[in-house]
C-alpha cells in the first residue's frame, strides 16, 4: 500500500473513532473534546495561535542551534582531547542523568522569564544528544582511511574537515533527530515554568480555565509543528548525505 | 611533478633499504609482540619486490614501517638514501580494502590526494581522467563508490596511488579481497603498469603465485617473530602471461616457496 494513503488512512480512522466515541457516549468537553471541536478551536482564532506557535518554535530553533553549535565544537575537543574527554565528556553524562526539566526553574532565577531561559533549557535539553553522537561518528573514522591521510601528510585539519566530519555526518543526523524533538520538549517545559506567551503558556492558562478544548488544540498544534520539524531535519539530512547506505534505497552495488 | 630533486637517480641502486629492523608492539598484560625481529631489505629502484608470508608474519607491518606510518623499535629505513622519519615524498599506498570515501565521486576519489597536498584540481582533472581511462574505467567519473564492483573500487584506488606520481609504490594485499578472475585481471593489468612506468614497487601477498608472476624478487618470511627466511630473484621473461603460470620454471619457484613454509610448518596437510 503506498505510504501516503496508509498514513492517512490511520489518521481518518482515529480522528473518526474519536469523534464517533465522544458523540456517542455524551463525553463533556471539559474532559475530552471532539476533534470536530478542537477544530472548531483552532479556526476561531488562528491569529493567536500562530503568534504562540510562532514563539515556542523560535525558541525551540534556537535551543537547536544553539545545542548544534556548542555540540559540535564539544564533540571535536572531546574527540581530539583527552584532557577534555576526561572532563568535560565525563561531565556531559553525569550532567545527562539529571531529568533536566528539574533545572528549568534555575534557569528562570538566572534568565529571566523572557526567552532566553526556555532557549537555554531548549539547548541544554537537545546538547546531549548531539554531542552522544558527534562524538561516536568523529571517531568512526576506518583506521586504514587514517593511514592513508597520514602517508600523505594530511594536516590535522585537512582530516577533521575532509574525512572525520563527512565519516559523522550521518551519526550527527540521527543526533539531530532525537535532539530537535528534545528541543521543542526544552521549550514547552520553560514556558510551563513562567512564561506568558508560547503554546506552554497557552495549555498551562487554558487548563488553569478548564479550557480543555484549548489545551488540546494546542496539543494538536505541538504534534504538527514537532513533526514538521523532524521531517525538515530528514530532508537536510538528505541533501547532506546522500551517499550513505541509510539514502540510497534502490541503488545498489552491481557487483 | 618533477621538483627540483637533482639528477635523476639511475634504476637499479638501491631505493628502500632496510637494516636490522625491529619492531615490537607492547601488549596490555605487558607483554612483548615481536612483529618484526632483525629484518634486512634491499629494493633496487624500479624493481618490483613481493613479500609473501602467513598471517601475523609482520608483512603489512613492514610496509607500514617503510612508508613511515608506523615507528619502528630499533634498526633504520632509508628510502632514497633519506632516513625515514615521516612518510616519504613520491611514495603511494595501496591498501588491501579501497578505503573510497563514499561522499565522493570516482574522479573526486582520486584527486583526493590533489587536494590534500593543496594542488589546483583543476590541473589534474585530465590526468585523473587520463588513468581511469588507463585502467579500464572510462565513463565513470562522475559515479559513486557504492555503485562499483569490487575490482573497480580497488582500480580507482589504485589511480588514488597514481596520481601522486609516487617513485615508490606501497601495496598491501591489494588483490586480496577480489575473486581469483578478478585478482588474474588486474595482476595482469599491474604489470602492463610497472612495465610502461617503471616505478618501485612493493607488493605483499599471501599468494604464492601472485608473487612469483609479478615479482623480480620474492622476499619469504615467516611468524614468530616476523623475520626474512629468503630472497628469490624470479627471473621469468616479461611480459608474463597467465601461461607462465604453466611453465616449469614458475613451478620450480612457486614449488621452492612452498617447500619453505612447509618446513616451517605451514601448509601441511594433518594426518
Amino acid at each position: 500500500m503506498n505510504k501516503t494513503l496508509s498514513v492517512t488512512l490511520v489518521m481518518v480512522g482515529f480522528f473518526g473513532l474519536w469523534e464517533l466515541g465522544v458523540r456517542l457516549f455524551g463525553v463533556p468537553n471539559y474532559i475530552l473534546p471532539a476533534p470536530s471541536e478542537i477544530a472548531l478551536e483552532l479556526a476561531s482564532d488562528p491569529m493567536w495561535y500562530a503568534r504562540h506557535s510562532a514563539y515556542t518554535i523560535g525558541a525551540c530553533l534556537m535551543g537547536f542551534f544553539l545545542a548544534l553549535v556548542i555540540g559540535i565544537l564539544a564533540s571535536i575537543g572531546i574527540v581530539y582531547s583527552r584532557v577534555l574527554e576526561n572532563t568535560l565528556y565525563t561531565l556531559l553524562v553525569s550532567l545527562n542523568s539529571i531529568p533536566k526539566i528539574a533545572l528549568a526553574p534555575l534557569f528562570i532565577i538566572w534568565m529571566g522569564t523572557g526567552t532566553s531561559s526556555k532557549v537555554a533549557i531548549s539547548m541544554l535539553i537537545a546538547l546531549f544528544a548531539i554531542v552522544i553522537d558527534t562524538v561516536l561518528g568523529l571517531r568512526s573514522v576506518d583506521p586504514d582511511v587514517l593511514d592513508l591521510t597520514k602517508s600523505m601528510r594530511a594536516s590535522p585539519l585537512q582530516v577533521l574537515w575532509k574525512v572525520r566530519f563527512p565519516t559523522a555526518l550521518p551519526a550527527m543526523f540521527a543526533g539531530m533527530k532525537v535532539a530537535i524533538s528534545l528541543a521543542l520538549v526544552g521549550a514547552i517545559a520553560g514556558e510551563f515554568v513562567a512564561s506568558q506567551v508560547g503554546l506552554g503558556y497557552a495549555i498551562l492558562t487554558a487548563q488553569g480555565m478548564f479550557q480543555t478544548t484549548r489545551v488540546f488544540a494546542a496539543i494538536v498544534l505541538l504534534g504538527v509543528l514537532g513533526t514538521i520539524l523532524f521531517y525538515l531535519v530528514n530532508l537536510a539530512e538528505r541533501f547532506a548525505v546522500p551517499w550513505h547506505v541509510s539514502q540510497r534505497g534502490g541503488a545498489a552495488a552491481t557487483h | 611533478m618533477v621538483q627540483g630533486r637533482g639528477p635523476e637517480p639511475g634504476r637499479g641502486d638501491v631505493h628502500v633499504s632496510v637494516r636490522n629492523l625491529d619492531k615490537s608492539y607492547h601488549l596490555p598484560k605487558g607483554d612483548v609482540f615481536a612483529a618484526l625481529r632483525n629484518v634486512d631489505l634491499d629494493i633496487r629502484r624500479g624493481e618490483f619486490v613481493s613479500v609473501v608470508g602467513p598471517s601475523g608474519c609482520g608483512k603489512s607491518t613492514l610496509l607500514k614501517c617503510i612508508a613511515g606510518i608506523t615507528g619502528v623499535s630499533a634498526g633504520a629505513i632509508q628510502v632514497d638514501g633519506e632516513p625515514v622519519v615521516q612518510p616519504p615524498d613520491n611514495m603511494a599506498i595501496v591498501f588491501q580494502r579501497d578505503i573510497l570515501l563514499d561522499w565522493r565521486t570516482v574522479i573526486d576519489n582520486v584527486l583526493f590526494p590533489i587536494e590534500i597536498k593543496r594542488q589546483p584540481k583543476e590541473k589534474w582533472r585530465d590526468r585523473a581522467r587520463e588513468l581511469l581511462a588507463l585502467i579500464g574505467l572510462a565513463g565513470f567519473e562522475q559515479r559513486h563508490p557504492w555503485e562499483l564492483s569490487g575490482g573497480q573500487r580497488q582500480r580507482v584506488a589504485i589511480c588514488r596511488a597514481l596520481i601522486q606520481e609516487p617513485q615508490l609504490l606501497l601495496m598491501d594485499e591489494p588483490f586480496g579481497a577480489l575473486d581469483a578472475l578478478t585478482r588474474d585481471e588486474l595482476n595482469l593489468e599491474l604489470q602492463r603498469l610497472w612495465m610502461s612506468t617503471h616505478k618501485t614497487v612493493l607488493f605483499i601477498t599471501h599468494s604464492i603465485s601472485e608473487a612469483v608472476l609479478l615479482s623480480d624478487q620474492v622476499v619469504v618470511m615467516a611468524a614468530g617473530p616476523g623475520r626474512i627466511l629468503e630472497n628469490i630473484a624470479i627471473d621469468l621473461p616479461r611480459p608474463r602471461s597467465l601461461d607462465t603460470r604453466e611453465t616449469p620454471e614458475f613451478g620450480r619457484h612457486a614449488k621452492h616457496i612452498r617447500a619453505l613454509f612447509e618446513s616451517l610448518g605451514f601448509l601441511k596437510a594433518k594426518p
